[in-house]
């Protein structure tokens, strides 16, 4: 983490970050308030670094040190409740560790803002990317932000607070390991002054006191009731459609909030998907993640060799950007969905997720899903490149389709 | 060579560079100061990057940079390096120190031999330094251990001019303290001297 | 018109009385105070309240005499075991019943 040099332009300065350092600014920028997390490999730098900050009286937050990412997140949705914006970390083991805790956060409606940096999940044992763990946590209610790179990381967390307070719906900020949480790269970290004009104070809908005791999240019956005071509650069924009702309608605040910071900080946000030469493009590649940088390179050497190819780089996972989708791949004729993980016994998630969205649309592009990355290993531009030259000649030969994903492995 | 790599490595002043050397020799520490040294010298895009996984003291590591004028897309692992740096010249019996080093690019050892007497054959140009030998005269160590991953980088200024002196400076005077500053200087301008270099054709 | 209403995006309630319903229906068997031997009305000052501090539905009065709001009383009988002067007896609703109708 080594300070660059000061832009005349604008007041951010540019420091030379790895994505946990950069996820870890972010966090400072937000003035978190309280942190609780437990190390694992490769998330450990963010909470380490993390502490330093309050250790040294740099970040006015509680770091409360725990037992075990259940008891992290558990910390996290105690806080939240009443009041504090709270912070956590963790990766694959650790996020399955969190699952019930993640639920909770989630039906409690608490603003909780989580880093998962990308790893794969035992058995066997890896300390490697792919995005098999948050995958994992997709139903569970959260909403998934996945950072291209580390510049992302950082613009995504401090956004991750102002679009969870507004709609009372926790953030998971998914970034790759190693390939992100360990790599160097440019990073424009903008001043405490502009993110404090762009994120405001955090208000609790739950307000803990004891002069106006509640009860919260208390056992609630299958079917709506007439509380004491005469007023019709929800029963658990409402509860869970207001959840998914919040999610559906925080597309918009999703965009608003990354339009906002583009007016601010000169970095727009205002879609949910990165999009790369879709205007002519007939042939679509879909990634997730830093998969969808190096897909980049693969779409230049695509179309040098005369392919009109364009990227559509998922950026947010849920909500799912449906009709967004829809209008981004009607045009194609093939679409080529790279996943780095795997729905076992279907397909990759991204790719079911697309093929759902076109579902009665007026699209009719054939569907190719390649399974890539899992456990670390390395995607080159030249592979992806070979995915959709043998997606086509597929096609050319009349396969329109095919049931299950081809994996780009040695078997 | 990938056609990936070929496609990026046609640019001009595009550096893929891959440190060779033993845990806790500063191969990750010198990729990050390399990079932060060609941001300051204008290059817009620069990555850093260890290779990925557990690493041990001692054993064989590895470590990337990646240097553009344009920002960088890729984010694989670096495949075909245009530079390779051993920290380490006991490294050389290993195959993979210069596997896919393309044509032409350079290969850079700290060793007090000159390049022809190393005794590796292939289309690459050769630089060596005895940088053990400047950073023990100036007592640069860490620990009781001499630390040549400063000063190789002068080694790699004479045989790349692909960043000037004066941003290596600066990013060295960023990243130390005040103490620090004038010994790592001092030990990467006399390697800088001292490098020998054997281009091909 | 539906639970939209009640404003609430998480599981919420706030204490009151009745909030779980009528728990007197939950009853099998119910207390009967004894008066005289009841400290408060003995002493005919304000003591013990045991009996109030201790249930579980806080239906109890810290009054004297005390008194019970028999529409929640679920009849747990903490009372009765508490009670150091053995003033409250736990009847079963059957009894009441059968010397009602006697």
């Amino acid at each position: 983490m080594i300070f660059v040099s000061k832009k005349k332009t604008r007041k951010a300065s540019t420091w030379i970050l790895d994505g946990n350092h950069a996820a870890a600014q972010g966090a400072k920028l937000s003035r978190v308030q309280v942190i609780a997390a437990y190390p694992i490999t490769p998330q450990s730098p963010v909470t380490e670094t993390l502490s330093e900050f309050v250790e040294r009286r740099e970040l006015g937050a509680q770091y409360i040190a725990v037992e075990s990412e259940h008891s992290a997140l558990a910390v996290c949705t105690s806080a939240s409740m009443v009041g504090a914006r709270t912070f956590t970390a963790t990766s694959a083991h650790g996020l399955a560790y969190m699952h019930e805790m993640l639920h909770w956060a989630a039906g409690a409606r608490l603003p909780v803002v989580l880093a998962c940096v990308n790893r794969a999940i035992g058995a066997p044992w890896s300390v490697l990317n792919d995005q098999q763990d948050s995958i994992s946590q997709r139903d569970t209610g959260w909403i998934q932000i996945y950072a291209r790179n580390n510049q992302e990381i950082l613009d995504s967390i401090i956004q991750a607070y102002k679009i969870a307070e507004s709609v009372y719906i926790p953030v998971m900020v998914c970034y790759d390991g190693y390939i992100l949480s360990h790599t160097e790269m440019p990073v424009d970290v903008p001043t405490q002054e502009d993110v404090d004009r762009f994120l405001p104070q955090y208000k609790p809908h739950t307000i803990l006191d004891p002069a106006n005791p509640k009860n919260y999240n208390l056992v609630t019956l299958a079917n709506p009731r007439v509380n004491a005071e005469g007023v019709l509650c929800h029963g658990y069924m409402e509860l869970r459609y207001l959840l998914q009702e919040a999610l559906q309608n925080s597309r918009e605040t999703i965009t608003t909030v990354g339009r906002e910071f583009g007016e601010l900080f000169g970095r727009s946000y205002a879609r949910m998907f990165w999009e790369d030469r879709l205007d002519d493009a007939d042939i679509i590649i879909v990634a997730m993640g830093s998969l969808a940088m190096e897909a980049i390179v693969a779409a230049d050497m695509l179309r040098e060799a005369g392919h009109k190819v364009g990227i559509l780089g998922l950026r947010v996972f849920r909500p799912f950007p449906k009709s967004d989708v829809v209008q981004a791949l009607e045009k194609a004729r093939l679409v080529v969905v790279f996943d780095k993980n795997i729905s076992y016994g279907i397909e990759g998630a991204t790719c079911s997720e697309i093929k759902s969205a076109l579902y009665g649309s007026p699209a009719r592009a054939v569907i190719r899903n390649f399974i890539v990355g899992l456990g670390g290993r390395d995607v080159k531009a030249r592979e992806l490149v070979d995915a959709v030259n043998k997606s086509l000649l597929s096609l050319k030969e009349g396969v329109l389709n095919k049931e299950y994903p081809e994996w780009i492995c040695a078997i | 060579m990938t056609e990936s790599q070929e496609y990026y490595l046609c640019m001009q002043d595009y550096y893929e560079i891959r440190w060779h050397g033993r845990g806790g020799q500063g191969a990750i520490t010198a990729a990050k100061i390399l990079a932060q040294a060609a941001y300051l010298e204008g290059y817009q895009g620069v990555t850093a990057a260890p290779s990925f996984g557990a690493e041990r003291r001692g054993a064989p590591v590895s470590a990337s940079t990646r240097i553009s004028p344009q920002t960088i897309m890729v984010v694989s692992q670096v495949e075909n390096p245009n530079v390779v740096i051993v920290l380490d010249h006991t490294l050389l019996k290993y195959q993979e120190v210069t596997s896919g080093l393309v044509k032409g690019g350079w290969l850079i050892v700290n060793s007090w031999r000159p390049p022809k007497e190393l005794d590796i054959k292939g289309d690459f140009n050769i630089a060596t330094a005895d940088a053990t030998g400047v950073c023990s005269s100036l007592g640069l160590a860490v620990a009781g251990l001499t630390v040549v991953n400063t000063a190789i980088l002068g080694a790699f200024i004479r045989a790349t001019e692909a960043v000037g002196m004066a941003s290596i400076e600066k990013a060295i005077r960023e990243r130390f303290s005040n103490g620090e500053v004038g010994i790592n200087l001092a030990a990467i301008a006399q390697t800088y001297e001292i490098t020998k270099l054997e281009k091909i054709g | 018109m539906g639970t939209r209403e009640c404003q609430h995006i998480c599981g919420e309630s706030s204490p009151a009385v009745g909030e779980a319903g009528k728990t007197g229906e939950w009853r099998d068997s119910f207390p009967v105070i004894d008066q005289e031997k009841c400290l408060p009305v003995r002493q005919n000052k304000p003591s013990c309240f045991l009996c109030w501090l201790y249930c579980p539905e806080a239906i109890i009065s810290k009054t004297i005499p005390i008194q019970i709001n028999m529409d929640y009383c679920k009849g747990c009988g903490i009372c009765a075991q508490l009670c150091p002067a053995h003033a409250i007896t736990m009847v079963h609703e059957e009894e009441f019943c059968l010397t009602e109708t006697d």
